[in-house]
């Protein structure tokens, strides 16, 4: 066994756990379980969390590899009081069907306008080909991507 | 009926998913989320063999290992005969199936369950079971199962169906169907112009994301509470009274939300084993697949070879049709009778035709098992269906839309095959009432400019461009066999809950039913506060499949509302003094009285004041008709004649579904299932080794579409009105799922002249093809 000690959302945890549970199981054992587990290969990317900033899937880093890094899942861009314009947007473009893959998506949608606010149809497509849906055909959260980013756009220049 | 849809306030409305930002903002809301935290951990020993007895089975040392706390195995559980299929009872599937056996059928059949404290230590355990195989012939190949002198899958004295209909295990036979209407013979002998060929559609595995999971504990009363990923809470909770042999009343089901199903999750997989450990060690279990095993040992669509032949007059008018089917069921015949009855049921109708010849043979073979799968038999038939119709416009020297105009079914119009063919027994006869088919071929060919982009060049000139397109029909519900029920109770503040045993898979069925209940109680949706499904609170509903939902369960909750609206509008009239039929209510306030109540003063009233009582209403509904929703798929390719690859360009549906209660959830729909059948045409493929097993069960290798794969997709709903569904409603999910393939063989068709007759359609396959055409 081996301590990891890391941070979610601004929360410290530590706990000790064998040094071969990914930093899916990790996540999941202390509680954060909107990281969900879909193939245990980083296939499907439903399992997606931001590490030190960087987007990643969980399932295939393992815990003592994010030892001492600041993770930040879906819960870290808001809630249903105050949810975040990529939750709202997927929302109400009809982009959440059964909502399994959703809260990875979010993140890969979020660590991609950080860097690009205002990215083309192609930069979306590409950012999120690693995130596998069954449900929505896609459609619909590539045009809840370009609507929200166009809110956070004007949010900030409203600021 | 006219369609009136303007005149509602919340049906046909984008309201907001009701479950929306709780899943958006990572909510704990699914099996794996809610499970306790002390559950042991449940995991499955799987067959390495296609065909093998067990001669001997040592659980000691896995039962020894500390940390384990129960193996099951053939020898200590009961055989109890049932069918894992998540049928209505009693079911038309074989009972062919028990818990453990001491024979294994296919490559990921199961052998042992093993329930531990770790992860790691059920590995270890399941690693210690010694199994001893007497290893068998198996047989693959599902016509030679079929044949005299292939090995017998189910030679067990005791697999047997319930129902009257043919059923031969000596043979290999799960299934069998035929139906005859008026004289083939003749008409084809009579007939100006006859198509025929042999399509072959393969095997494909739904991919929900959230794999089958389960948990199971005891409750302090000793209950059996089953919390499950599945679409049949009801059907899970019949079948695993039967196999624990425990009373339904025993039992608890709970479905929370569920991470897709795609009629993958209309089976009973884990829930049988998850029970019995929980049972066995008086332990909360949590027993879930892998992706590996979702693959291996959960459920897939069944392949299937349809001869197809068609025949026509000169004037290009379908006279003759047959259809003859072999549907591969795999080693169990779980939804088998009735796949193979849809693929004539859900799609001969669709060009009326008085002389056809339809039959289905359903072969064991030692491969994974059939299911239910989106589309259901209907995507496997319409596939040559739609090939043929295409090649008998060409001799016919007419369009591939004209043939279709000449021949598609209208409102007023039936087919024979209605009454001919049910699900197991017969049919049940129906004129068509909504048809919009006529509006979809318009609209979809204007969409996808199908006149302007004919004898298109590709944009280069090894690329050649092509467009094709497909008509499909499906139904909504099983008639005189689903049915659906509702409970609406008013609260004190004016708002109501609604229970429902309808089952939201992720469809956003919730959101669509709770439309439909504030349109009829006048109330906005926020007024109404879901629960879907729990087999302690909710009323039974047969659950989420044969695309039932917003048609019978709709139908169920329309009912319940307006009992629910007269029961409040009775308790109004007592308290304004006035006659009840006077008043109505309109956005939760009580009009046409003396003076003006909400909802909150009758729920508060009747609650805590005067001839106090609970408002509440439950209805049920079952259905006469299965009204099909009609769609025409249009696609525009380019094929590189170089590579063999595809590439769409455009993909256009044309989708009638009556009126859409929502329209975004039904284009959702339209667009999830269109593209699930756009990568079962190219990409997805079963590939096994000579031993029958699966070498390529994970996304790396069994391809699904992902962002960069789709085309540009454009959905066009066509409103009709269907006068017997909820403010005209028809269903919507599975339709769209049935058109990739036969459109891009069209497409690839029209772009090469070869034409695949067989998915997926993989460069190597288009290569292999052209070259042939070539020599």
């Amino acid at each position: 066994m081996i301590k990891v000690s890391l941070t979610v959302n601004g929360q410290k945890h530590e706990k000790e756990t064998a040094p071969d549970t990914s930093l899916l199981d990790f996540l999941r054992s202390i509680g954060v379980k909107s990281v969900k587990k879909g193939c245990g290969k980083g296939e499907c990317g439903a399992c997606g969390v931001i590490m030190d900033g960087v987007y990643c899937k969980s399932c295939i880093v393992l815990a003592m590899q994010a030892d001492g890094t600041e993770i930040k899942t879906v819960e870290s861009l808001g809630n249903a009081q105050n949810p975040h314009p990529l939750q709202v947007s997927f929302v109400d473009e009809g982009a959440v069907q059964c909502g399994y893959c959703i809260p990875s998506m979010l993140l890969a949608s979020k660590s991609m306008l950080d860097k690009d606010p205002d990215p083309s149809e192609k930069k979306i497509r590409k950012s999120l080909d690693g995130n596998l849906c069954r449900c929505t055909g896609y459609v619909k959260q590539i045009a809840a991507v370009k609507k929200a980013a166009k809110i956070m756009r004007e949010n900030k220049n409203d600021q | 009926m006219t369609n009136n849809i303007n005149k509602y306030k919340t049906v046909g409305k984008n309201v907001r998913k009701v479950d929306g930002i709780g899943l958006a903002s990572g909510g704990h809301l699914f099996v794996a989320d809610l499970a306790d935290e002390d559950s042991l951990v449940g995991g499955i020993l799987a067959s390495p063999h296609a065909h093998a007895r067990i001669k001997k089975i040592d659980i000691s040392k896995a039962e020894s290992l500390d940390g384990v706390h129960c193996v099951l195995y053939h020898g200590n559980v009961n055989r109890v005969l049932h069918t894992t299929a998540g049928q209505g009872y009693p079911e038309p599937s074989p009972y062919d199936a028990v818990m453990f056996d001491n024979k294994v059928r296919y490559v990921g059949d199961r052998v042992a369950a093993v329930a531990a404290e770790t992860p790691a230590i059920l590995k270890k355990a399941l690693e210690l079971i010694d199994v001893e195989y007497d290893v068998l012939e198996p047989v693959f190949d599902p016509e030679k199962a079929l044949a005299p002198g292939a090995p017998i899958i189910h030679d067990e004295e005791d697999a047997k169906v319930i129902i009257p209909v043919e059923y031969d295990k000596n043979r290999n036979l799960a299934a069998h169907v035929d139906t005859k209407v008026g004289d083939t013979d003749k008409a084809f002998a009579e007939a100006d112009i006859v198509v025929e060929g042999r399509y072959k559609s393969h095997y494909a595995n739904h991919c929900a994301i959230e794999p089958h999971i389960s948990h199971a504990k005891l409750d302090p009363h000793g209950r059996l509470v089953i919390t499950t990923s599945t679409q049949v809470p009801f059907h899970v909770r019949r079948i695993v009274s039967q196999v624990c042999e425990i009373p339904i009343k025993q039992i608890r089901v709970i479905k929370p939300r569920i991470g897709g199903g795609f009629g993958g999750k209309q089976e009973i997989l884990l829930e049988d084993v998850c029970a019995m450990l929980a049972l066995r060690t008086e332990k909360p279990v949590l027993l879930d697949y892998t992706r590996e095993e979702e693959f291996i040992s959960s459920r897939t669509r069944h392949p299937s070879i349809c001869d197809t032949k068609l025949g026509f007059d000169s004037s290009g008018k379908l006279t003759a049709m047959s259809l003859k089917v072999i549907l591969n069921t795999g080693a169990y015949g779980s939804h088998a009778l009735t796949v193979g009855s849809n693929s004539g049921s859900k799609v001969l109708p669709m060009y009326p035709c008085n002389h056809i010849d339809f039959s289905m043979d359903s072969p064991y073979t030692n491969l994974p098992v059939g299911g239910a799968y989106r589309g259901y038999g209907a995507t496997q038939a319409v596939f040559g269906l739609e090939c043929l119709m295409d090649e008998a416009a060409e001799k016919l020297g007419i369009s591939p839309i004209e043939i279709r105009e000449k021949n598609h079914i209208r409102s007023g119009g039936t087919s024979p095959i209605f009454k001919a063919l049910g699900e197991g027994t017969e049919g049940v006869e129906m004129k068509i009432g909504s048809c919009g088919l006529d509006r979809c071929l318009q609209m979809g060919a204007e969409e996808i400019k199908w006149g302007e982009k004919q004898n298109m060049q590709g944009s280069k000139p090894w690329r050649k461009h092509g467009l094709g397109l497909a008509v499909l029909m499906q139904g909504s519900s099983i008639p005189h066999v689903d049915m659906g029920a509702a409970t609406l109770k008013l609260n004190d503040d004016g708002s109501f809950n609604l229970l429902m045993g309808a089952t939201d898979l992720g469809t956003g069925s919730d959101t669509v039913l709770s439309q439909i209940a504030a349109e009829e109680l006048g109330v906005a949706v926020e007024q109404i506060i879901p629960l879907s499904s729990d087999t302690d609170v909710t009323p039974f509903d047969v659950g989420a499949y044969a695309s039932s939902t917003t048609y019978l369960s709709g139908m169920a909750v329309k009912k319940t509302a307006a009992l629910a609206k007269y029961q409040v509008l009775e308790a109004a009239a007592e308290m304004l003094d006035c006659k009840c039929k006077d008043l109505d209510i309109e956005n939760s306030i009580i009009t046409g009285g003396p003076r003006k109540l909400n909802l909150e003063d009758v729920g508060r009233h009747t609650l805590y004041a005067d001839n106090q009582h609970q408002i509440i209403a439950s209805a049920s509904h079952i259905t006469e008709k299965s009204p099909p929703p009609f769609a025409a798929h249009f696609v525009e390719v380019e094929v590189d004649t170089q590579t063999g690859k595809v590439d769409l360009l455009n993909y256009v549906a044309a989708v009638d579904c009556g009126t859409a209660i929502h329209p975004k959830l039904a284009e959702g729909q339209t667009e999830g299932a269109l593209v699930n059948g756009i990568s079962f045409a190219l990409t997805e493929e079963y590939i096994f080794n000579d031993k029958g097993k699966m070498l390529n069960p994970d996304f790396g290798n069994y391809k699904i579409c992902s962002t960069q794969d789709i085309p540009h997709i454009k959905t066009i709903l066509v409103p009709t009105f269907e006068d017997t569904g909820p403010y005209g409603a028809k269903s919507v999910s599975e339709i769209s799922i049935n058109g990739a393939l036969p459109a891009i063989s069209n497409a690839i068709y029209n772009a090469t002249g070869v034409r695949i007759k067989e998915g997926p359609f993989t460069p190597e396959k288009i290569l292999n093809a052209l070259n042939s055409q070539a020599s």
